[in-house]
């Protein structure tokens, strides 16, 4: 070990710098937020076209093309721009809005919308991380309404305490509709993807039948609602009456940090990480495999019912058929936007929310329809599970060692959980 | 009973050493069960004196069957001993360790079925129309037919096609368009396989290609799929409906002598051109699949691939033409909807439809012949709860509609038997 002299050292160290620099960089420009942007972007530019493409003014002035290309791609810009733009003033602020209440509405909006899409959403991550793909969170909000919402309208209860058990109730709902999927995976190996897809039809069927029943069934009225949720059991409004954002957020919240703790800092979520990885050795390690499975299911569940909570006790504060909306099916995408973490998955809530938000003052404003929302969401999902495709569309350059990708199953089920 | 005395020509080679597997008496129980849960339902339960009405001959048969009445306790008594006797007969066979045939489950079903309706309708004074319910079976039974035959192909290949409701969702759209446009339903036939066809190649494309998991892809093609033809149906189907989204009906072609046949005839012979294409393509894919080089090669390819890729069988390309191709049976399935109905398209309309023919071939067991069996049994549900529902009964449409998806949590459970999927679904070959 001589010492060096002092100028090849500081060239070594240049040499050195120069690397980390370029690797930095490289970091980066390959990194999965990118792809997630980059996708995000690409997705927007094939909606775009979809939205021109069914555009009045875009049509006639297409029969005219070749003689006056600029009407056509003005057109082609006016609509597109102007759908966009109406999707942000209706997601985040709208700057036109006379008062500043009415400019920050969108905003909480977007966060309303977003509460059951980051409780399902985390639910269903968790089950992703541990290998399990739960399709059932649209059963599970349902069952999660129902449970919660009979505590919250059929008792009458002091205030807190009510709440508490209206939410515990709806965890509880969640809990057991996912668990028959968890319980019956461990037991017989029964195909969760399968038996979560029929539990959603049962639940959409179940919800109906209860409905129709004196217990469930609003007095005095013919349609299929519950009585509305008693005062003591409903989430309290964050921002008074003007608005609709309730506490639940709040709770979405609280939940991500329990499934960051959950996942990242707890035994049990070690446990489920390494089932997730890989059955086999976590059985070899002398893990219970099937107590995992039907642990994870309990878990990704009673998230799911804490959404149907937020829909029945704080958005709705009643329960009908369609408690649950699309939500179930959306926290797939959301949970898979999010890569499985949970403050991606927070995020990703968030974005979705705040499309779901927009596409409504879309639709209203420029008429166009807030299906194409749906078409933004699969899109970004489908973009961001292919990197290499989006790499390629943006010639991003591809990470330096990139793993070889094996023929193991779900590849992407682990790239979206690591 | 002792191990030792198996049949002694049949498994010669079979090691001496290696113990019998327990009996399970697990099936056997489960019909003993059901049949006296339903034979207290039915038959000890109700009070005595109701008669229940059938009709089987429709206006226009040659043939005529007036309607007959049975007395509905002793009708229901009987036919729920007859499911609880072959529930024993099950036990005697698994205790002898023989193999009940397909008769078995099938006509202790039967008895079960008609052991409920008897008891339903009983005391109604509009009789219950057989042929009406059967024909009702089938012609609901259509869409899902052709998609688990979709399915089929594309797992048995190795893909898992979640998709199925996005190709049948694209099928209707699309024939509802060309039939429209073209004023010509035939067309709009032969246009809903290209929509599915479409809908399978993002599907490879992302599969195979870019190993994205399939499930994954699926689930999210599907939300695609509802998302671009419900944007398309808003923005341009619905100001344009007269031009674009009235398609005609599918005529009925009734075929001579055979439709004539009392029962059997109208439900099978007296249908569209659609449910003719698919009695061919079940029994075209029936045998194909276990008869021929390219379903010897199609069944390689999703049980073990490396096996196959080692005699010269190309993986990838088999399975991107055999998805295709069962994108394509879907999207033709998908053309049920708006043009053998002859309806209009709209949002979402297949309402669920290709999840349960992910069900039907599950229940099937991955073969032609059994997605059409099971197919068939959840459009008698569906047909049943519409029956049902003119009729005016007690049983609540909602959990009548409930049933075929129980039906498929208890057959993937393993209470109907071992369900054994293809060995390589779902899983991305890369050399």
């Amino acid at each position: 070990m001589n010492a060096a002299p002092d100028v090849p050292a500081a060239d070594a160290k240049d040499e050195r710098l120069e690397p980390r620099l370029q690797g930095a960089l490289r970091e980066m420009l390959t990194s999965n937020w990118l792809v997630t942007v980059a996708a995000l972007l690409l997705a927007l530019v094939v909606s775009a076209v979809l939205i021109a493409a069914a555009d009045e003014d875009v049509h006639t002035t297409a029969g005219y093309l070749f003689a006056r290309p600029a009407d056509f791609l003005s057109a082609v810009w006016d609509s597109v721009w102007g759908a966009y733009v109406a999707l942000f003033q209706g997601a985040i602020v709208d700057p036109t809005a006379a008062t500043f209440t009415k400019a920050i509405r969108p905003l909480t909006e977007t966060m309303t919308w977003s509460v059951p899409l980051i409780l399902a959403g985390l639910g269903l991550s968790v089950g992703f991380r541990a290998g399990l793909f739960n399709i059932g969170a649209q059963g599970q909000i349902i069952l999660g309404a129902i449970f919660g919402g009979y505590i919250g309208f059929a008792f009458g209860l002091p205030p807190v305490l009510h709440l508490l058990l209206a939410i515990i109730a709806a965890a509880l709902g969640g809990a057991i509709w996912a668990g028959i999927a968890g319980f019956l995976k461990a037991r017989t190996g029964a195909n969760e993807v399968i038996v979560t897809i029929m539990l959603n039809n049962i639940a959409v069927y179940l919800v109906a039948y209860l409905l129709t029943l004196t217990a469930f069934k609003r007095p005095g009225s013919n349609n299929p609602q519950s009585p509305a949720i008693e005062g003591t059991a409903v989430y309290p409004q964050l921002l008074g009456d003007g608005f609709r954002l309730h506490a639940g957020f709040l709770l979405a919240i609280l939940a991500t940090v329990f499934v960051w703790w959950l996942m990242d800092r707890s035994t049990l979520g070690f446990q489920f990480r390494a089932v997730g990885a890989n059955p086999s050795a976590a059985r070899t390690a002398g893990i219970n495999i099937n107590r995992i499975y039907l642990l994870v299911m309990l878990t990704s569940g009673a998230l799911a019912g804490l959404a149907g909570s937020a829909q029945v006790l704080g958005t709705e504060k009643v329960l009908t058929a369609g408690v649950a909306a699309s939500f179930g099916f959306d926290a797939i995408t959301v949970a898979l936007l999010g890569r499985s973490k949970p403050l991606g998955t927070f995020l990703a809530g968030l974005l979705f929310g705040a499309l779901r938000a927009g596409g409504f003052a879309m639709q209203a404003r420029t008429g166009t329809p807030i299906d194409i929302v749906l078409v933004v969401q699969s899109l970004v999902v489908l973009f961001i599970a292919a990197p290499p495709l989006v790499r390629a569309v943006f010639r991003l350059p591809s990470p330096g060692r990139r793993k070889q990708v094996s023929p193991t199953p779900a590849p992407v089920t682990k790239e979206a959980a690591a | 009973m002792s191990a030792v005395t198996a049949p002694a020509p049949a498994a010669p080679a079979r090691p001496a050493a290696q113990p019998l597997p327990p009996i399970s008496y697990k099936g056997p129980i489960a019909y003993v069960v059901i049949a006296l849960l339903a034979l207290i339902a039915f038959g000890i339960v109700p009070a005595s004196g109701k008669k229940t009405g059938f009709t089987v001959s429709t206006a226009t048969d040659f043939f005529q069957i007036d309607r007959f009445d049975v007395p509905s306790k002793s009708t229901a008594i009987v036919l729920c001993l007859i499911a609880l006797a072959l529930g024993g007969l099950s036990a005697w066979y698994a205790r002898n360790r023989r193999k009940a045939g397909v008769w078995l489950p099938a006509v202790y079903a039967v008895a079960l079925v008609l052991a409920l309706l008897v008891w339903a309708v009983a005391g109604k004074s509009s009789p219950l129309p057989l042929t009406g319910l059967l024909q009702g079976a089938l012609f609901l039974a259509v869409p899902l037919v052709f998609g688990s035959l979709a399915g089929v192909l594309c797992e048995r290949s190795g893909i898992i096609n979640i998709a199925i409701e996005g190709q049948l969702l694209a099928g209707a759209f699309l024939a509802a368009v060309v039939a429209t446009l073209t004023q010509s339903a035939y067309l709009g036939l032969l246009a809903a396989p290209i929509a599915g066809a479409l809908v399978s190649a993002l599907l490879v494309a992302f599969a195979v290609k870019y190993v994205v998991d399939q499930i994954i892809v699926g689930v999210v093609l599907n939300v695609l799929v509802v998302g671009v033809t419900s944007y398309l149906f808003s923005t341009v189907l619905k100001v344009n409906a007269s031009t674009l989204n009235t398609p005609p009906r599918l005529p009925t072609l009734p075929i001579p002598v055979l439709s004539e046949i009392p029962v059997l005839g109208p439900v099978l012979f007296r249908q569209t051109a659609l449910v003719y294409i698919m009695y061919v393509v079940v029994i075209v894919l029936q045998i194909l699949l276990f008869r021929s080089k390219w379903g010897l090669r199609l069944r390689a390819v999703g049980e073990h691939p490396k096996a196959a890729d080692t005699v010269g069988i190309k993986v990838n390309r088999t399975r991107i033409r055999n998805t295709l191709l069962g994108g394509a049976v879907a999207g033709l399935g998908g053309a049920f909807f708006t043009v053998a109905n002859g309806l209009a398209f709209n949002k979402e309309m297949t309402a669920g439809k290709g999840y349960i023919a992910l069900a039907a071939m599950i229940l099937g067991r991955w073969s032609p012949k059994g997605a059409l069996a099971a197919a068939l049994l959840f459009g008698f549900a569906d047909s049943l709860q519409q029956a049902f529902g003119i009729i005016g009964t007690s049983i609540p449409s909602q959990l009548m509609l409930m049933l075929p998806y129980l039906v498929t949590i208890f057959a993937v459970a393993g209470l109907v038997g071992k369900v054994r999927a293809p060995a390589s679904e779902g899983i991305a070959y890369v050399k």
